[in-house]
């Protein structure tokens, strides 16, 4: 359960509050127009974006204070989810061992993950020799790895085109709820949000909204959402 | 949080090879100040090396500048076989030992050199090198293609969708000039004519072998005469405040006007068609072939007269080239333990300050201030010859890497920070499978500056040092001075060799790490 406690946050003359929880298991979409602070609020979460006042908890244990790596989530953002200079096995690899020593039953677990997300095979390769869906598959078999709890998507999937984008959210989907992972996923596709996230956060005019059920949202939008849809 | 806690060890890591480097160049000032004897103590003598100091700087950097344009120009416009490899060869001499080159100069220039023959051959007088003609000579030499690079990538700057309008409109050249060429020259030319100022302003080989005497000593020259013949150290250290002086007010100036890089030029950019005209082209083909002649031949001269003497060389050259090697290699493991974590840590205003400090600083300086801090120590100067070269070299290169290094580090943060704090991917590990891997090419560049830079220096080692543990070019320096020509030539051709060769192994291994 992850629970924002009367967050706030600030930079310059931008300010975002929140104060909900979100059900463990749940997949949530983030809506909202642009610059309203959806890829802020999954920062703040995440702990790249230190809150003004509030906290952010899980299971009742504060993160505030916890470096971005030791929370209990991933995070994939919208570029720059690999690095170009390792081969996809040793980015896998990252997702258990930060220093790369890994034991032989690490390398087994890397070798699992890769055949789970389609990648069977590739382990030798570097990210620039592969597709745009298939390196968005080797960041999802590194979560995969770290077997968080949360995974925050900020886009992840912006790049690709419209069948892909939805391939890759049905993996996204079936290895959370195998995993009971909670997805928090930003989109600006009411369509993504629709087929993926049963629950919604609405961000708009400095506030992030509690988590309310997507189809309702989208249905009869509140009127900043709809000049952002323009429906 | 941890991700704080990792910034804040690179930043005290920072700050810990900040205050070496500030304790070096301000520690060795500060001895300096302590030991000079007020201006007062300065002679006429003295006086003019400063005069000659400014002039014969400003009188290299505008001729350079002033040669560079027609050849950057004619380079931008001409496309032909070889090309790239002139560009290349324009980089050469920043890493040609500065004793190689007078000797080639020497040999073209010099009293029974090519030109005189000549000149003697038509009947006219002979021509002296020795003076402020000669050391502007060297100066020209090892700045007009620095200069050249520089302006070149100013044209490049162009977008060459400019040229292809001004063809479509039918400018002359007169018009491409007035309307592209000149507000590109007007904003790069005071960067590039400062920037060989500034190098000229330090000079102290060249002036040690082309100059001396009332009419062609520099200031980092006297410093020397007034250490190593008189013993004269108030001398040396008020001389030595003078010098600072002058470097700070130069430094000062480049707060105003960038300084323009010269290495990175692009070799094929932009597909303009070079302007028609038989006369323009054999004018460019003109302005090229002098160029080259002009940075070559006295390569040439020294290579052909010290290939054949290699295998002969004394024992004594053998040993000087292998303590040469062990300098250069300790000074550039040296600059990246000090460089790495000035780029790595967090921007800070004292950090850029501090990667420049030694620009104030020039070597003799250093040098004079290092003995000065570790005479009371009571250690024989010729035992420290060699540490003091490594410190300063180390020094004098920290600037250039730091340079190099930084545009990297900082695209290098942008781009994978973020996904490293969130993988916990932090300290010796972030090291080696991050930063190390990503910086390999920048960081193999620096490296090969500063060994190459190192292996040629002859500096600081001029005095400390008896005849036991001389580095290469001051071996050479010896062989020089002893009229022992063939012998010189080929320690020449030696020392040439090897600073290339480390500069190319060392780049090349950069390159080749870069995944």
């Amino acid at each position: 359960m992850l629970t924002l406690d009367a967050l706030t946050l600030t930079q310059d003359d931008f300010s975002l509050t929140a104060d909900f929880v979100v059900p463990s298991g749940a997949r949530v979409a983030v809506i909202g127009p642009s610059g309203a602070g959806k890829s802020t609020l999954l920062s703040a979460i995440a702990g790249f974006f230190a809150p003004t006042s509030g906290r952010v908890l899980w299971n009742g244990t504060d993160l505030t204070a916890q470096p971005p790596g030791a929370r209990p989530l991933s995070i994939l953002f919208q570029d720059q989810n690999l690095f170009p200079h390792l081969t996809v096995a040793q980015n896998l690899g990252l997702g258990l061992k930060p220093n790369l020593r890994l034991t032989a039953a690490d390398h087994a677990a890397v070798q699992t993950a890769l055949t789970r997300t389609g990648l069977a095979g590739l382990g030798a390769r570097k990210p620039g020799q592969l597709s745009g869906g298939q390196q968005s598959r080797v960041a999802l078999a590194r979560t995969l790895l770290r077997a968080r709890p949360l995974l925050l998507l900020d886009e992840p999937f912006a790049a690709l085109g419209p069948a892909l984008k939805a391939e890759m959210l049905a993996l996204v989907a079936g290895l959370a709820a195998e995993q009971g992972t909670t997805v928090l996923m930003v989109s600006h596709d009411p369509a993504d949000a629709r087929a993926f996230a049963p629950l919604s956060i609405l961000v708009a005019e400095g506030r992030a909204h509690p988590p309310q059920p997507t189809a309702a949202l989208l249905d009869s939008p509140p009127p900043a959402l709809a000049a952002y849809l323009g429906s | 949080m941890a991700h704080r806690a990792v910034a804040l060890n690179a930043g005290r890591v920072a700050a810990l090879a900040a205050t070496l480097l500030a304790v070096l160049v301000l520690g060795t000032l500060a001895a300096v100040a302590l030991r000079a004897g007020g201006l007062g103590g300065l002679n006429a003598d003295d006086w003019s090396a400063v005069r000659f100091t400014a002039l014969q700087a400003a009188v290299s950097a505008t001729l350079s500048v002033a040669l560079a344009i027609p050849a950057a120009r004619a380079l931008n416009r001409r496309r032909f076989a070889g090309r790239g490899a002139m560009i290349t060869i324009l980089g050469a001499p920043f890493l040609l030992p500065v004793i190689v080159a007078v000797m080639g100069i020497q040999a073209i220039f010099g009293r029974a050199g090519v030109l005189n023959d000549l000149l003697a051959g038509l009947g006219l007088a002979r021509w002296s090198i020795y003076g402020p003609q000669g050391v502007i000579l060297a100066h020209v030499f090892f700045n007009l293609p620095l200069a050249t690079r520089m302006l070149l990538h100013g044209w490049q700057a162009i977008p060459s969708e400019r040229f292809r309008l001004a063809q479509s409109l039918g400018f002359s050249p007169a018009d491409t000039q007035r309307h592209l060429e000149w507000p590109m020259l007007r904003a790069r030319l005071p960067g590039a004519w400062l920037a060989i100022f500034l190098v000229c302003l330090t000079s102290f080989a060249v002036a040690l072998t082309l100059g001396g005497g009332p009419r062609a000593t520099t200031i980092e020259l006297a410093i020397y005469q007034a250490f190593r013949f008189d013993f004269d150290l108030a001398r040396a250290a008020s001389l030595a405040l003078v010098q600072v002086a002058l470097c700070l007010v130069a430094l000062a100036l480049t707060a105003w006007v960038a300084l323009p890089s010269g290495f990175g030029a692009g070799l094929d950019r932009g597909g303009h068609l070079p302007p028609a005209g038989a006369w323009l082209r054999r004018q460019d083909a003109a302005v090229i072939g002098l160029t080259l002649a002009f940075l070559l031949a006295p390569l040439l001269a020294v290579l052909l007269r010290g290939v054949p003497g290699l295998a002969a060389l004394p024992a004594q050259v053998w040993h000087a080239a292998a303590r040469s090697l062990l300098v250069a290699l300790a000074s550039t493991g040296l600059v990246l333990a000090l460089v790495l974590p000035l780029v790595l840590a967090p921007p800070r205003r004292w950090i850029g300050l501090a990667a420049t400090l030694p620009l104030i600083a020039s070597p003799l300086v250093l040098g004079t201030g290092l003995y000065l801090v570790l005479r009371p120590l009571g250690l024989a100067p010729a035992s420290l010859a060699l540490p003091v070269t490594v410190l300063v070299n180390a020094a004098l290169a920290l600037p250039f890497a730091f340079r190099t290094l930084l545009p990297a580090a900082r695209t290098l943060h942008a781009d994978y920070d973020r996904l490293a704090v969130s993988l916990s991917l932090g300290g010796l590990a972030r090291l080696r499978l991050l930063t190390l891997p990503r910086l390999a090419r920048p960081l193999g560049f620096s490296a090969g500056l500063a060994a190459a830079l190192s292996m040629g220096d002859l500096g600081v080692i001029t005095l400390f040092t008896d005849h036991e543990n001389a580095t290469l070019p001051l071996v050479l320096y010896q062989l020089l001075g002893a009229y022992r020509m063939n012998d010189a030539a080929a320690a020449a051709t030696l020392l040439m060799g090897l600073s290339f060769a480390l500069f190319w192994a060392l780049d090349r291994a950069g390159a080749h790490a870069d995944p």
